[in-house]
């Protein structure tokens, strides 16, 4: 019985923490429905989040593309598939890696910069010092974030794809010594535009869990330093978590026909 | 022939609030009236703080009620209470500055942000505040972080005071300051305040504060109000909980709480 009753307990537990989080992001997001509208600090996450997080997604991206090229070689040569490569890496990064390796990136970079700025606020009565000067935390803090996620981590993960199937291409024509003409060729032949728009809806979901994640665990730290440190934890460990599980089942409501 | 009784400024009755099991305030009754300066005084963890907030809405009370002009506060919704904080201004603790700005941003944010002023106009009123509390136009272009806790404590009051408001609630204001400097932060209180024509609200633990910047004082001790009175009869006040705490006792009828770790 008590066996049943700690998951029962556990089950509520993670009722109670959905709802609250989706009562924070309606409420976050309900602030968009009307004016004041602070159009700089929007414009300054956009910045913060797409622009300074290029050199990292860039990097990551470029060797993604890069080992996926060397693996995809060393598998299909067993079987003499090796002209598929291209196809693979430019399918492989557009649907799936572009989008959760740059979601991952951004959930380490942003994710936890936003829970720590927004959590040291909290416990420093910054949070509260703005709702006496008649701002609402939610409208200043949180919407901003949630747009700057939402919006710039799709054009992240365009320069990620482009940056991705390079490195595939490197790797392929001065490595494998593959006909560059060919390889190009054979990239664009079986790629479809559903291929580029469905990373990019993943790409948007991501975005919006990173600055959510790191907003709602920011927003709630408690206890100084400490729960700034846990509240930082927590953002990165459930935004990574959510990407990983949410890229299933967007992937599995986009193809599964 | 009489009358009415003037409607209190800020009139508190039954206060309730607790987190968890705790009970921090346990049924506050407080009220006085517009010009007048009232001083919380209590140890730590009695409560002040949570007093303070509930008044201002930041937390929310299990049961009783606040009137602002014979108003109820207590469940306003939220461009309601943003139009009520708009008559209030508050020195935090900690001051409470936003780091990314520099000070003039800091002390022009409500009239920036929150009552849509342009820039321009809110810049030279923020410097005019920032002179009214002894600090120079160079100052303006700083970052919090570059000030010492007296000036960073004065930029807090240059906020507080940047959209003239009503009432004003100080919440510690000179913790953390040397005597001198927490004198001129006193000094600076009181003149804002006169010039104001504001009604204040200030929680401390420190009674030389307090004599200096109180019309009226209330002692809080676990979560209720035990004496209420004039400054200037607070040596007299045959009440012993008071007695203890101005005199700096350890023996008296409060006893601290000091957990073995």
């Amino acid at each position: 019985m008590k066996f049943l009753a700690a998951i029962g307990a556990a089950f509520l537990g993670f009722l109670a923490a959905t709802g609250r989080l989706v009562i924070f992001a309606v409420a976050a997001l309900a602030t968009a429905l009307s004016p004041p509208f602070y159009v700089r600090a929007i414009l300054r996450q956009m910045l913060e989040i797409g622009y300074f997080s290029l050199p990292v997604v860039g990097l990551t991206a470029l060797f993604t593309g890069m080992v996926l090229a060397l693996q995809s070689y060393t598998g299909f040569s067993r079987f003499a598939a090796e002209g598929a490569i291209a196809t693979v890496v430019v399918l492989s990064v557009t649907r799936e890696l572009g989008p959760v390796i740059a979601g991952l990136m951004v959930a380490g970079r942003v994710g936890a910069a936003m829970a720590a700025e927004i959590g040291t606020m909290r416990v420093t009565d910054q949070i509260d010092a703005l709702t006496t000067l008649s701002v609402n935390p939610l409208r200043y803090l949180v919407l901003p974030r949630l747009i700057g996620g939402l919006v710039t981590l799709p054009m992240l993960v365009v320069v990620a794809d482009i940056i991705g199937v390079f490195g595939g291409y490197l790797v392929a024509i001065y490595k494998f010594g593959f006909n560059p003409s060919a390889y190009l060729a054979r990239t664009q032949q079986y790629l479809e535009a559903s291929d580029v728009v469905s990373g990019l809806i993943k790409a948007a979901v991501f975005g919006f869990v990173v600055a959510l994640m790191g907003c709602y665990h920011g927003y709630h730290s408690r206890g100084g330093a400490q729960g700034v440190g846990q509240a930082t934890t927590y953002a990165v460990v459930s935004a990574s978590i959510l990407i990983l599980v949410l890229d299933y089942g967007i992937t599995q409501a986009l193809f599964s026909r | 022939m009489t009358g009415a009784a003037p409607i209190p400024k800020i009139a508190v009755r039954g206060l309730e609030k607790s987190f968890g099991r705790h009970r921090v305030l346990d049924g506050i009754d407080l009220g006085f009236h517009a010009g007048e300066s009232l001083v919380v005084i209590g140890g730590s963890g009695t409560g002040k703080s949570v007093l303070v907030k509930c008044i201002l809405g930041l937390l929310h009370p299990e049961a009783g009620s606040v009137r602002i002009d014979g108003v109820e506060t207590v469940r306003l919704r939220h461009s309601a209470r943003e139009r009520l904080l708009q008559r209030f201004g508050v020195l935090f603790q900690g001051s409470a500055l936003f780091d990314s700005l520099p000070v003039w941003e800091n002390v022009a944010f409500g009239l920036t942000q929150g009552r849509g002023m342009r820039r321009h106009a809110a810049r030279d009123i923020a410097l005019a505040k920032l002179a009214a509390v002894g600090l120079g136009r160079e100052v303006g272009e700083l970052r919090p972080a570059e000030l010492s806790g007296g000036m960073q404590k004065r930029v807090a009051l240059a906020r507080a005071i940047a959209a003239d408001p009503e009432i004003v609630v100080f919440d510690e204001p000179t913790t953390g300051l040397d005597p001198i400097m927490a004198d001129v932060i006193n000094d600076l209180i009181l003149k804002c305040v006169r010039e104001l024509g504001a009604t204040a609200v200030s929680i401390t633990h420190d009674m030389v504060s307090a004599r200096k910047i109180a019309d009226h004082i209330a002692m809080l001790h676990k979560g209720r109000i035990v004496w209420h009175g004039p400054a200037a009869e607070i040596d007299r006040s045959g009440n012993p909980y008071v007695d203890q705490f101005i005199n700096g006792r350890a023996e008296g009828p409060i006893e601290m709480e000091v957990h073995a770790q």
